[in-house]
């Protein structure tokens, strides 16, 4: 088998099947720790608006609390540049298109660019960050490194593929480059792509009921 | 000539890259084995491994942002002060224990035990630094609530008998005594009756029935005392029916401060039962911002069921009688700045009652940058004023408050919590600070209106 055939196949069905039912794992093992009954008397009944405020709210910097303003400034350059180049580059829609059948318009080449140049030295920058903060430091494990890594290879992966013709085998490693990032997001702190909707809507819900800001 | 401390043998060969800290003190209560006191902790941390616990501990992203947020990093620069570092023996019990992989954590060993050795080093992170004020709360991008679960991981510390000496006493002699600094129902009536006498109020104490049942802090009985003549000459003035009782006085709750569940619980139902017994629509909490946590947010959850009663802070209490015409009042004179306790505002949803108290003063208020929601601990919130051996931790942080105040050019400070009125006084004390923190509630009673 070609590589790029086992990129296509195999290793795509099982990268995918991994990230889907670890993602669920995951989940299930938080919903099925116990839940304590609050009896306490709510000052506001409207807790699921604001726990799916908090969902969106939290997507800004807080109000009048001071945070690191040039890590989050960075954090946003390449959570978006990341969400441009996956989902607006045209052979990635391509891509998500050909296996089930959903499509949207894609941005124009030129842009999807930047937005992997922003990508990349965004997480340049979170990791010189990373490495060289003391609080970061004291922080850090393994997931962090490797999440990084992870996240890097399929831009850095993908920029091989711009000359063209690009080469069949780069875009087996490119192809399985994602298939690594798909096998680890479930198990390391990458999952918070999806926890990031469970913890906040949590925080938000149960601060609404106070009545208390998030 | 230089005496040398043996424990402390000289090394005149070892690189001198860093200055080795001084070993941080750890209090211990019992004898029991460590084996024995991380087992207890891990039992105990397991409890507390609800789903909300579990969402939190499964999201951190280790960004870091929590730092700034909080008043003892800020002031120290020191990482270990990083709220969420602050949880880090909780997370890998989880970890360990409960998450999802926690069977390949432990088969491959890949998170370690928690040691008592651990949890010895941790307790000053768990209780010397964190006010459980929660400001890190609202700078987390995911949403973590680490002031809750630091109130968790005490209970793994209380369990593990790792709690700090001061802590642990006086929230035995609550439980034993039924007030933290002494004051019994004794010292309770003898008091209440001398502050009647000498300043010509009544104070109502165990009626056998009254709408409205008063508590207070000891800290206000032993040392504001002028507060509970202010409130019993509010609700005198507005009409209100009216008591203390003597088995049910204490809104303090340092059960919940050590991490003693059962004390948590022992110590709100006294009050509970005491609102039940005198058939109170209404539970009044003093000025103190703990008290107003544990029994509006957590006291129906010790019982079991609903409370059948209302529970205010006093300063909801306050704003609820001056919005509805029952409270009168004169102006205010001059600027005023109020400081927010963090477990009435931030963490208990009552940021506007005080500024409506406040307003219906005619204050010309200067709030601080940032006050409300955001605004900065005093520093000695979840028990840490109680601790000496964090004064000087203490001191620093109080920096921040005194720079806000100092901002607004306020002629009068006031707060609603005898705790952060103890923690102003003190630092006022240390660095000999020319501003006096006052309470809302004194405020309200120099300013009664003349009866119509």
């Amino acid at each position: 088998m070609e590589l790029l055939e086992f990129a296509r196949g195999p290793a795509l069905a099982l990268s995918v099947a991994v990230f889907v039912l670890g993602l669920a794992w995951r989940f299930y093992s938080i919903f099925r720790r116990p839940v304590r009954a609050d009896y306490s008397e709510p000052r506001r009944s409207d807790t699921v608006r604001g726990g799916l405020r908090a969902v969106f709210t939290k997507m800004l910097p807080p109000r009048n609390v001071k945070v690191r303003g040039v890590a989050m400034a960075n954090a946003y350059a390449y959570h978006i540049g990341l969400a441009l180049v996956a989902f607006a580059f045209a052979p990635h829609i391509g891509f998500i298109a050909r296996h089930t059948g959903v499509a949207w318009p894609a941005l124009p080449d030129p842009v999807t660019y930047v937005a992997t140049a922003l990508a990349i030295v965004g997480l340049l920058i979170a990791l010189l960050t990373r490495l060289t903060d003391p609080v970061l430091r004291l922080l850090s494990n393994f997931d962090d490194y490797f999440s990084w890594c992870v996240t890097m290879l399929p831009l850095v992966t993908g920029m091989a593929l711009i000359p063209i013709p690009a080469q069949p085998v780069w875009l087996a490693i490119h192809l399985l480059s994602l298939e690594l990032l798909l096998l680890w997001l479930p198990f390391g702190k990458l999952a918070h792509a999806a926890l990031v909707f469970v913890s906040r809507y949590r925080t938000g819900a149960d601060f609404a009921r106070k009545g208390a800001a998030t | 000539m230089s005496d040398i401390d043996a424990r402390h043998p000289l090394d005149f060969d070892a690189p001198r890259f860093g200055i080795k800290k001084p070993e941080v003190r750890y209090d211990k209560q019992g004898d029991a084995p460590d084996g024995e006191r991380a087992a207890s902790a891990l039992r105990a941390f397991m409890r507390d491994m609800t789903r909300s616990a579990a969402t939190y501990m499964e999201s951190c992203i280790h960004c870091g942002h929590c730092a700034e947020a909080c008043h003892f990093y800020v002031t120290s620069g020191d990482p270990q002060y990083t709220p969420i570092w602050k949880l880090e023996p909780f997370k890998q019990a989880y970890q360990r224990e409960a998450g999802p992989f926690a069977w390949l954590y432990r088969t491959f060993n890949l998170k370690k035990e928690v040691t008592a050795g651990e949890l010895r080093e941790w307790q000053e992170l768990l209780y010397d630094s964190c006010t459980m004020c929660g400001r890190c709360t609202l700078a987390c991008p995911m949403g973590i609530d680490i002031a809750g679960l630091v109130a968790q991981a005490r209970h793994g510390m209380f369990a593990a008998g790792l709690v700090p000496h001061e802590l642990w006493a006086v929230g035995e002699r609550a439980e034993r005594e039924g007030s933290p600094l002494g004051a019994t129902p004794k010292v309770l009536k003898e008091r209440i009756e001398w502050l009647a006498d000498e300043h010509e109020v009544e104070i109502a104490l165990d009626r056998a029935e009254a709408d409205v049942l008063v508590t207070l802090s000891s800290i206000e009985l032993m040392k504001y005392p002028a507060s509970l003549v202010a409130l019993a000459g509010i609700l005198n003035r507005m009409g209100v029916s009216w008591t203390f009782r003597s088995d049910g006085y204490e809104a303090t709750n340092f059960g919940l401060f050590s991490g003693n569940f059962d004390w948590q619980r022992d110590m709100s139902l006294r009050v509970i039962n005491a609102a039940i017994a005198s058939k109170a629509k209404t539970l009044v909490l003093p000025e103190c911002g703990h008290a107003y946590g544990a029994m509006r947010w957590q006291g129906a959850n010790m019982l079991g069921r609903p409370l059948p009663f209302r529970v205010l802070h006093i300063s909801e209490f306050l704003a609820e009688a001056v919005r509805e015409g029952r409270l009168k009042l004169k102006p205010m004179q001059g600027t005023v700045t109020f400081h927010d306790p963090c477990q009435v505002s931030r963490r208990g949803g009552a940021t506007g009652a005080p500024r409506e108290v406040l307003a219906a003063l005619g204050a010309d208020l200067r709030e601080m940058p940032p006050a409300g929601d955001a605004n900065w601990c005093c520093g000695g919130g979840g028990g840490v004023v109680t601790l000496h051996r964090a004064d000087a931790h203490r001191h620093r942080a109080f920096e921040i408050k005194m720079k806000q105040i100092e901002t607004t050019g306020a002629q009068r400070l006031a707060t609603s919590c005898s705790n952060c009125r103890l923690t102003f006084d003190d630092g006022q004390a240390h660095y000999k600070w020319d501003r006096k923190m006052e309470s809302l509630l004194e405020l309200v009673a120099e300013h009664l209106a003349a009866p119509a």
